[in-house]
C-alpha cells in the first residue's frame, strides 16, 4: 500500500479521536503510518548515535531521543516557556536516557507519553493501576517530592519490582525543585532475553 | 526511509549478533522496531474483545509492520469484563477504554461482533462461525476468550437449593451481561449474607451489597440491579475463607474501600492471625495488616465494646478460617438456603503467605439467605479443540502454552516420544492471552503485561522468517481473513456489528444514561443492542 494512501485512511480516525489523549494518539500515529508522514526527528540523541544510521532506522516505531529540543507533537503537556524550562531524564527499560524539557505542573506520566516512552497509563492517569510505576534515582529528589498518599501507596503495593523510591508517574508533577529529576522505567518480565535473537 | 526488511532469517540473525557485539544496549532498543517477513502482510485473527484481546492487538499491530487484526467477539458490544466485570463504582479502571478506541480507530483493525468463534452463540440474533474456518484465513490466531465459567465447591445444596448465586453471575447481573440479565437474585430473605472466598470478586460483591445505592445509582449500574439492591434486607455480610488474612488474595485498594463506606462497620479480625509485630512484615502485607488491624471508623452496632453513641446499620467481617461442608435449607421455606455449616480449618504455619489450611473436624454454622460463592472464574476449551488437536488443560484451565512468568503463550502440547522423554510441540500461528493463557488473576495491568508478552513473541516469531505460521500461501500471498471467513460461512452482513455499529450502541446507550442521569444506561438484552442498528 502506497503511504499516501494510507496516510488518508489514517488521518480521519485520528481526527476523530478525542483530544485528551492526543500525546498517546501522536505515538499511535506514528505506529500505523509509514516514517515519512511522521515528523521529522527534532531531536539531537543523548547517546551520539551516527546520524546516517539513526536516519536509517527510522522505522515507524522509532523511539526518539530528546535533548533540550521541544517536541514536536505535544498533546497535553505544555511546552516550556524560553528560560523556564525544567529538566527531566527519563532511563527506559533497554537503559537509554532521554533527557526532557518541560513546564512546572506537567506530570509525568503525560510527560512521558508526550514523548513517546514507554509508558502505559492504563487508568488515564487517575492513580486506579500501576502502569505509570517510576523509580526515582536520587533519594534527594525523592525526599522533595510531596509523600504519596494512601491511594498512591495502594497502588504501588501491586506493582512489579517496587522499590523505596517508587512513585506513580501520574501523581509526580514537575515543580523548580525537582529541576534535574533522574527516573527510571522498571523492567518488566517481559524483557527480552538474549535467546530471543538466535 | 522503509522500516527494516528483513530478506531472510539468517541474515538477520547475523546482523543482530554483529549490532549486539558492538553495542548491547542499542541492539535491544532496536529490536523493538517493527517487524516483517519479506514485507508481507500479517493477518492476525483476535477471539475475544477484553482487555487481553485489546491490549494483543494495540502491541501487534505497533511492532509487527502491515499487520491487520480482526477481533472477534460473540456479543455485539466489546471490552469484555471492563464493560461487565468491573465494578460500577469503579469508573476510573474503566479509562483503559480510550486505548482500546485508539486502537479500533486504525485501518487495520477490523472488529468483528456479534460472531461467536465455535460456541454457539448463546442469545438467538448471534452468528456463529467455526474455529476451522478462522484457522484458514489468518496466519495467526490469538485466544483471549477469557474465563466465562466458574469454579463449583462440590458440596451438599450447592446446586439444589435457591439463593445461592455465584458471584460471576452476580457482577455480570449488576453489570447488564445479556447472559444473567434474568438472575432477579433475591435479597429480600434475611439480612445475613455470605459470600465464600477472599479475592477482589469477593469484595465486589461485598461492597455492592453494603454500599449506599444513591452512590451506585450514578454509576453505569444496570437499572434492575439498582431496583433490586434497593429492596435489599442484607445488613450483615461475611466474608469467608479457608485460610487466615496473611494468605488473603484480595488486594489493599479494595479492604479500604469497604473500610470507608459510611454507615458500614467492620466486625475487628482475630488479631492472633496477625504477626505480633507487623512491622516486621514487607510493605504490602504490611499496610495492609494495619488496614484491618485499624478497622472502620464506626463500629458495629452490636459491638459490646464500643462505647461511641453512633453506630452504623450495617456490617461486614472477614471470616477466616473456614471451609463450606454443606448449605442447609431454611426452616420456613425448604427449597431455599438457610444456613451454611463450615469446618473450622487450621495452617500448616500461621503467617506464612503459602500456608495451606487443613481440617480440624470441629464446624461452625453461619445464617445464611443469600450466599454468593466466588471462589474463581474458569476457562473451558472451544468445542472444537478436541476435534483439532488443541490441547486445554483442564487441571489449570488454561490452553496449554508456554507461559509462565511473562512467556509467550504460543499454544503447545506434550508430547511423549518413542523414548517417553517429555517434548513440546508447538501449534504454528497460535497465541493465548489473558485469563485463558494465565489462569483468572491479576488486575488490568497484569493482562497488560501478559498480553504484551503474547504480541512480542508473535512478532518476534513472525520477524524471525522461520517459525512456521499459518496459511504460508494465502491467496495472492495474503490470507484473506474475515472476508474469507465471511464468504466461506455465509454469515450474514446485517447481523455483524462493526465498530462504527458498536460507536452507534455505544452513543444510544449515553443517551439512555443522560436521561436518567448517569453515565450510560446499558442495554441488558442483545435485541435492544441490536435494534439501535435498525
Amino acid at each position: 500500500m502506497s503511504t499516501p494512501r494510507l496516510l488518508a485512511q489514517t488521518l480521519p480516525g485520528l481526527r476523530l479521536a478525542p483530544r485528551r489523549a492526543a500525546g498517546a494518539i501522536a505515538q499511535h500515529a506514528r505506529c500505523y503510518t509509514k516514517p515519512s508522514a511522521s515528523p521529522a526527528p527534532a531531536a539531537i540523541s543523548p547517546c551520539s548515535r551516527p546520524a546516517a544510521r539513526h536516519a536509517r532506522w527510522s522505522s515507524p516505531f522509532q523511539r526518539r531521543a530528546f535533548s533540550a529540543s521541544p517536541a514536536v507533537s505535544h498533546g497535553h503537556v505544555e511546552t516550556p516557556k524560553a528560560g523556564e524550562e525544567l529538566y527531566v531524564t527519563f532511563i527506559d527499560k533497554e537503559g537509554m536516557e532521554h533527557k526532557i524539557a518541560v513546564s512546572k505542573g506537567a506530570n509525568l506520566l503525560d510527560i512521558a507519553q508526550a514523548h513517546d516512552l514507554e509508558m502505559e497509563g492504563a487508568c488515564g492517569g487517575s492513580c486506579a493501576c500501576s502502569t505509570c510505576h517510576v523509580i526515582v534515582l536520587d533519594q534527594e529528589y525523592y525526599d522533595k517530592m510531596p509523600e504519596p498518599d494512601d491511594d498512591e501507596n495502594d497502588m504501588l503495593d501491586l506493582a512489579f519490582g517496587l522499590q523505596e523510591t517508587s512513585r506513580l508517574g501520574c501523581q509526580v508533577h514537575m515543580t523548580p525543585e525537582l529541576d534535574g529529576l533522574r527516573v527510571k522505567l522498571p523492567s518488566m518480565t517481559r524483557n527480552l532475553q538474549s535467546s530471543d535473537f538466535k | 526511509m522503509a522500516p527494516i526488511r528483513w530478506a531472510q532469517p539468517r541474515a538477520c540473525a547475523k546482523w543482530t549478533q554483529t549490532l549486539r557485539a558492538s553495542c548491547s544496549a542499542r541492539a535491544r532498543s532496536y529490536a523493538t522496531a517493527q517487524t516483517s517477513r519479506g514485507g508481507r502482510p500479517f493477518r492476525l485473527a483476535i477471539i475475544g474483545s477484553g482487555p487481553a484481546g485489546f491490549y494483543t492487538a494495540y502491541r501487534a499491530m505497533s511492532r509487527i509492520q502491515d499487520a491487520k487484526v480482526d477481533m472477534y467477539e460473540a456479543l455485539p458490544v466489546p471490552y469484555g469484563l471492563v464493560r461487565f466485570g468491573v465494578a460500577p463504582d469503579h469508573p476510573e479502571v474503566k479509562n483503559c477504554q480510550e486505548k482500546f478506541e485508539e486502537v479500533a480507530s486504525s485501518p487495520n483493525f477490523t472488529f468483528v461482533g456479534n460472531v461467536s468463534v465455535g460456541t454457539p452463540s448463546d442469545h438467538p440474533d448471534g452468528c456463529t462461525v467455526p474455529l476451522a474456518s478462522i484457522l484458514r484465513h489468518y496466519n495467526a490466531v490469538v485466544f483471549s476468550y477469557g474465563a466465562a465459567k466458574d469454579r463449583t465447591l462440590g458440596i451438599p445444596g450447592e446446586s439444589s437449593l435457591k439463593g445461592i448465586y455465584s458471584a460471576r453471575e452476580f457482577v455480570g447481573w449488576y453489570n447488564g451481561l445479556p447472559e444473567h440479565a434474568d438472575l432477579a437474585p433475591d435479597l429480600t430473605q434475611g439480612d445475613e449474607a455470605v459470600v465464600i472466598g477472599q479475592g477482589n470478586v469477593a469484595l465486589d460483591v461485598a461492597r455492592m451489597l453494603l454500599e449506599d445505592v444513591d452512590v451506585l445509582r450514578k454509576s453505569d449500574i444496570a437499572e434492575h440491579a439498582i431496583e433490586t439492591l434497593s429492596k435489599s434486607k442484607i445488613r450483615r455480610v461475611h466474608i469467608v475463607g479457608r485460610r487466615g488474612p496473611m494468605q488473603a488474595a484480595f488486594t489493599i485498594k479494595e479492604a479500604r474501600e469497604l473500610m470507608k463506606l459510611p454507615d458500614v462497620a467492620f466486625h475487628p479480625i482475630d488479631q492472633s492471625l496477625i504477626p505480633a509485630d507487623p512491622k516486621t512484615l514487607p510493605r504490602a502485607p504490611r499496610r495492609l495488616m494495619d488496614i484491618l488491624l485499624k478497622g472502620s471508623p464506626t463500629p458495629p452496632s452490636s459491638s459490646s465494646t464500643s462505647t461511641s453513641t453512633s453506630t452504623a446499620t450495617k456490617s461486614w467481617s472477614l471470616d477466616f478460617l473456614l471451609t463450606p461442608q454443606a448449605f442447609h435449607p431454611c426452616a420456613a421455606d425448604p427449597a431455599r438456603v438457610g444456613s451454611t455449616t463450615f469446618e473450622r480449618t487450621a495452617l500448616s504455619s500461621p503467617f506464612d503467605p503459602h500456608a495451606y489450611a487443613l481440617g480440624t473436624a470441629q464446624t461452625v454454622s453461619l445464617p445464611s439467605r443469600a450466599v454468593f460463592r466466588s471462589i474463581g472464574y474458569r476457562s473451558a476449551p472451544l468445542p472444537e479443540f478436541a476435534a483439532l488437536g488443541i490441547p486445554f488443560n483442564e487441571r489449570w484451565g488454561v490452553i496449554s502454552n508456554d507461559g509462565g512468568g511473562g512467556g509467550g503463550g504460543r499454544v503447545q502440547h506434550e508430547e511423549r516420544t518413542a523414548g517417553a522423554a517429555m517434548a513440546y510441540g508447538r501449534f504454528p500461528g497460535l497465541y493465548c492471552a489473558g485469563w485463558v493463557k494465565r489462569g483468572p488473576t491479576g488486575v488490568i495491568a497484569s493482562t497488560m503485561e501478559d498480553a504484551f508478552a503474547t504480541a512480542d513473541a508473535i512478532s518476534r516469531d513472525w520477524g524471525s522468517g522461520d517459525v512456521p505460521f499459518l496459511n504460508p500461501d494465502g491467496e495472492g500471498g495474503e490470507a484473506a481473513g474475515w472476508d474469507g471467513v465471511r464468504r466461506e460461512t455465509g454469515v450474514g452482513r446485517a447481523r455483524v456489528v462493526d465498530w462504527d455499529g458498536w460507536r452507534r450502541i455505544d452513543r444510544a446507550e449515553r443517551e439512555r444514561g443522560r436521561l436518567v442521569g448517569k453515565e450510560r444506561e446499558k442495554f441488558t438484552r442483545t435485541a435492544d443492542m441490536l435494534a439501535v442498528l435498525g
